[in-house]
């Protein structure tokens, strides 16, 4: 029984795949081009531009508000959060306060139900870089008025592994509905982090943020870290000061940015320049029309269909995965099991060697669905699978291959005799082996007849076969 | 000449367009150094006369054909420096035009020159411009009234027919009330903010202003109409020439008691009774209303105008545009160019904002202030269930000398009294010239309904054919 236990609540920004930024006309696609190229009056904050709500964020604010459960709120605002900086052109942010466009969610962790305070929508600041030595900062105003979504969940994760799995639900869902690529190697994806520990059944111990965690991972390394480190101090009898942190990811150790000044006084009002929006039932309803299926439904319906859990939910839970897998089982008739361990297994295995994404490569569900077919059929064996999967992966279609190559599995005990004996008849020493017990030698056996069959011989009716010519079980 | 005149002459080929801005240029040469009206002459307004002509040949038709006009300094003109009547600003070059201004120019009208200002629409004299006051044309040691107090000179002394200006307060009706001219504020969003310096977005208004009311109606049109680009901009056609066929036989006009009962001159009170008799033999039926939350109009108001100037201004930090007054690090360049940027009403006004919406004030001020907006648009809407238009004075008093009030914001504060509900709620007004104090012109104001302003064109309409435009003539 563990003593202690952390409380975690997260709060996570999402860069909307808008086509224009927040409140101007400006192209929100910025990523590697050059700096203070994609800006305007409206967003520099020139004297005089007025800011126009851009409706695609709004409805993607709702998209993302339904698919975690939330109530969307028939009357949202935006107000005005001030402070000075200079990557704020405006020295204001406008953003959400008390009547954010979705609130009182939820989303489901490993049958753990994480609460969802409030998702909002705001406008994102400019990028400052500080040369090393410049007797100045550098401003990129690219990313200034670009749209975000702040979202966050009350304290309800309780370990590291929790949040990491809870961040990859997020962006499972965010990628599924299309409204944010979730990235946050492209920074498209925020985490901050809130965490205490108590004694079991105490009350709420000291909590401290950490900032800006730019990976799952990250989020979880820096938990450990934390969590651990709370532990340390209350174990000693000491007490944790409240404090916001960073993660210094090489030395794998949370560090002190500040301790805990006054709060902040924002001076929120009401942005004068946006009328309040109105969403109504019809707006909602059409909205609730257009929802994708969400990675809870689809893992429902994988597991539904046959597919063992574990494969359901990286399935599910990879949208572009996903994707492929229903398209493939469209054409395919027999044991979806069997595509989702292609999927899983080989595709993924190649996937990943190459970092790419399914849909970047040659690979078409028609040809998956056959593939899969031939292995189910027993048509193929595993080693055909395996050496055809990297030809089908660039566009060949197995059928063909296998037709062309004389693939096909060979299971009869006559056509494979004659091969069997001779490869028998030339290893003598082997046969001794196995003939003492060293049933594993029998490999050697088996791989010249693989080689002569190019991999069609079935494994089993080999094995079978040479169990009786030797008098073993095999 | 009258905006008018100078369209049907252009048309009809007696003048051209670079006549008549020419002759703008020489009037303004001639009374400029006596006046200040203005911050900048546009360098390319010959030019610009030039392609009106070109475009005329063309068969384009042009409501606004060669009427030279002046704009507020807080007015974006593309390539032509906007200063806000502020030493923050003395050198900002927008890269764009304000929706106003490229309407104007689409009509043919030929911005001559930016208008002195108080600096960033703050006050009620335009003394607290940067550049120095703005003189009374009809008695230069008197101030024109502000914000807008170099518009309404310029029209006042026949530099330019018409003019904009802005009006968060009263900066439109208040000048035009004290240089005997016709100022007008429509309903908030009928004519676009975008590219108008924003001093206080719930009060900020474009305002129209002219020495007729054909004029007026004239402009107005010209300017009004939604703007995609200003979220708080409404879809409604303007028909404010279209209104002066109509009759004013049948009009109930609203006296507000509240109005009347404090400290009015004698020039003003004789104004409205003026105005009263004048219409009521015009077949105008007169009531008396009441406002009773107008007592805490001034109050919200200035709540409500520093709150949201405190924010609009944080942007001036001297980082990407404006005076930059270079520090240590960019929290003191910040700090120090916002001192020597911002005149002393400015500063004062970010500092009552700010103090108004921190954090365990917020109720006590801006809160409450809200709920006394709500309050004082009930009031208007229960006034206008017995009236079509309300009458009060536009100031309780004409022009006041260069200094009176300076030192004392408080009493400058006291000459928006008429004028500052109006924007709390949103409404349509007019300043309409009635009288005179003296040699000093005194005028009336016409409160319409929301998105009504079309009825207070027909009002003024009739008392300035009955009165012969008795009190709108050329103050020089
Ligand atoms: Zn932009």
């Amino acid at each position: 029984m563990p003593d202690f236990e952390a409380v975690v609540g997260l709060e996570v920004h999402l860069h909307l795949k808008t086509k224009s930024k927040m409140f101007c006309g400006c192209d929100a696609d910025y990523f590697g081009d050059p700096p203070n190229t994609h800006t305007c009056p409206v967003c520099l904050g020139l004297p005089g531009v007025l800011p126009v709500v851009n409706a695609q964020a709004v409805e993607y604010g709702i998209l993302f508000g339904l698919a975690l459960n939330c109530q969307i709120a028939p009357w949202t605002q935006f107000h005005r959060k001030s402070y000075y900086y200079p990557d704020m052109p405006k020295n204001y942010q406008i953003s959400q306060y008390d009547l954010p466009i979705a609130a009182h969610g939820y989303l489901e962790v490993e049958g753990q139900r994480v609460r969802i305070k409030r998702v909002h929508l705001e406008e994102d600041a400019a990028k400052s870089t500080h040369p090393e030595g410049a007797p100045y900062s550098l401003i990129d105003l690219n990313r200034a008025g670009s749209p975000l979504i702040e979202m966050v969940t009350e304290p309800d994760i309780r370990t590291p592994e929790q949040a990491r799995i809870f961040l990859s639900h997020i962006r499972s869902i965010a990628q599924t509905l299309g409204v944010s690529d979730a990235n946050p190697e492209e920074g498209k994806m925020r985490a901050d982090v809130n965490v205490s520990v108590r004694r079991v059944g105490e009350p709420l111990g000291t909590k401290v943020e950490i900032k800006n965690l730019n990976s799952f991972r990250s989020v979880a390394r820096a938990l450990e870290y934390e969590i651990r480190r709370q532990q340390e101090i209350l174990r000693s009898g000491r007490r944790v000061e409240q404090a916001t942190l960073g993660f210094d990811e090489a030395a794998g150790k949370t560090y002190v940015m500040r301790l805990k000044e006054g709060e902040a006084d924002y001076r929120y009002f009401p942005d004068p320049d946006l009328p309040p929006i109105v969403v109504d039932e019809a707006w909602l309803a059409r909205l609730k029309a257009a929802m994708p299926e969400l990675p809870a439904q689809k893992y429902a319906r994988y597991v539904e269909a046959g597919v063992r859990p574990y494969d359901a939910e990286i399935l599910a839970y990879n949208p572009s995965l996903a994707r492929f897998f229903d398209q493939t089982l469209a054409c395919y008739r027999g044991n979806p099991q069997t595509v989702a361990n292609l999927l899983n297994a080989d595709v993924a295995g190649y996937l990943n060697e190459r970092q790419m994404e399914v849909q970047e490569t040659a690979l078409t569900p028609e040809h998956l669905a056959a593939l899969a077919g031939l292995f189910e059929r027993r048509e193929i064996t595993n080693r055909v699978l395996s050496q055809l999967l990297p030809e089908v992966m660039e566009g060949a279609d197995p059928l063909k291959l296998v037709e062309e190559r004389g693939l096909r599995a060979v299971a009869d005990e006559g056509a494979l005799r004659p091969l069997v004996e001779r490869v028998v008849a030339a290893n003598p020493k082997v046969v001794e082996q196995v003939k003492g017990g060293n049933l594993k030698a029998a490999n050697a056996l088996l791989g010249p007849i693989m080689k002569e069959t190019k991999g069609t011989a079935k494994a089993d009716v080999v094995k079978k076969m040479l169990g009786e010519m030797l008098g073993v079980e095999l | 000449m009258l905006a008018h005149e100078i369209v049907k002459n252009i048309q009809s080929g007696q003048v051209s367009p670079q006549e008549v801005v020419s002759a703008s240029l020489q009037r303004i040469a001639q009374l400029e150094p006596r006046l200040h009206a203005l911050i900048r002459l546009n360098p390319q307004a010959e030019q610009e006369a030039a392609l009106v002509e070109q475009r005329l040949a063309r068969g384009e038709h042009l409501p606004l054909a060669g009427v030279p006009v002046v704009l507020k300094d807080n007015i974006c003109t593309q390539d032509l420096a906007t200063t806000c009547g502020s030493r923050m600003l003395a050198d900002f070059v927008p890269p764009y035009s304000a929706t106003v201004v490229e309407k104007l120019r689409q009509a043919g009208a030929v911005v001559v020159a930016k208008a002195n200002m108080d600096e960033f629409a703050m006050g009620s004299s335009t003394e607290y411009s940067a550049f120095g006051p703005t003189r009374n044309p009809w008695d230069t040691e008197r101030v024109p009234g502000g914000t807008s107090g170099g518009s309404a000179a310029a029209v006042a002394a026949g530099m330019v027919p018409l003019a904009l200006g802005t009006d968060t307060g009263g900066s439109v009706r208040q000048p035009a009330a004290l240089c005997g001219v016709y100022g007008f504020k429509p309903t908030y969003g009928r004519i676009s903010r975008y590219g108008v310096v924003a001093t206080a977005s719930s009060l900020d208004q474009v305002g129209t202003m002219a020495r007729t009311v054909q004029d007026l109606a004239l402009l107005s049109d010209v300017v009004s109409g939604y703007d995609p680009m200003d979220s708080t901009s409404l879809e409604i056609q303007a028909q404010f020439a279209a209104a002066l066929q109509a009759s004013s036989r049948g009009l109930t006009i609203g006296l507000v008691k509240e109005a009347l009962a404090v400290g009015n001159s004698p020039g003003v009170l004789e104004a409205l009774e003026r105005f009263r008799s004048v219409m009521e033999a015009q077949g105008v039926r007169f009531v008396e209303v009441s406002l009773p939350s107008l007592e805490y109009a001034l109050a919200a108001y200035y709540i409500v105008n520093t709150a949201e100037i405190s924010s609009n201004l944080a942007r001036y930090d001297g980082t990407l545009y404006g005076l930059r007054v270079p520090g240590e690090d960019s929290t003191t360049t910040m700090m120090q160019s916002r001192e020597h940027g911002f005149g002393p009403e400015v500063q004062r006004r970010i500092l009552m904002g700010t103090f108004v919406l921190s954090s365990g004030y917020y109720e006590a001020y801006y809160g409450k202030a809200l709920r006394a907006r709500a309050r004082i648009k009930a009031d208007f809407d229960r006034a206008f269930s017995q009236a079509d238009l309300l009458l009060t004075p536009t100031s309780p008093f004409p022009a006041f000398r260069l200094g009176e009030k300076t030192t004392d914001p408080l009493s400058m504060y006291l000459a928006d009294i008429d004028t500052v509900a109006v924007n709390l709620a949103g409404l349509p007004a007019m300043s309409i010239p009635a009288g005179f104090e003296g040699h000093l012109p005194v005028g009336v104001q016409l409160i319409g309904k929301a998105l009504h302003d079309e009825q207070i064109f027909v009002a003024a309409n009739a008392f300035e054919q009955a009165t012969e435009r008795a009190f709108a003539r050329a103050a020089i």
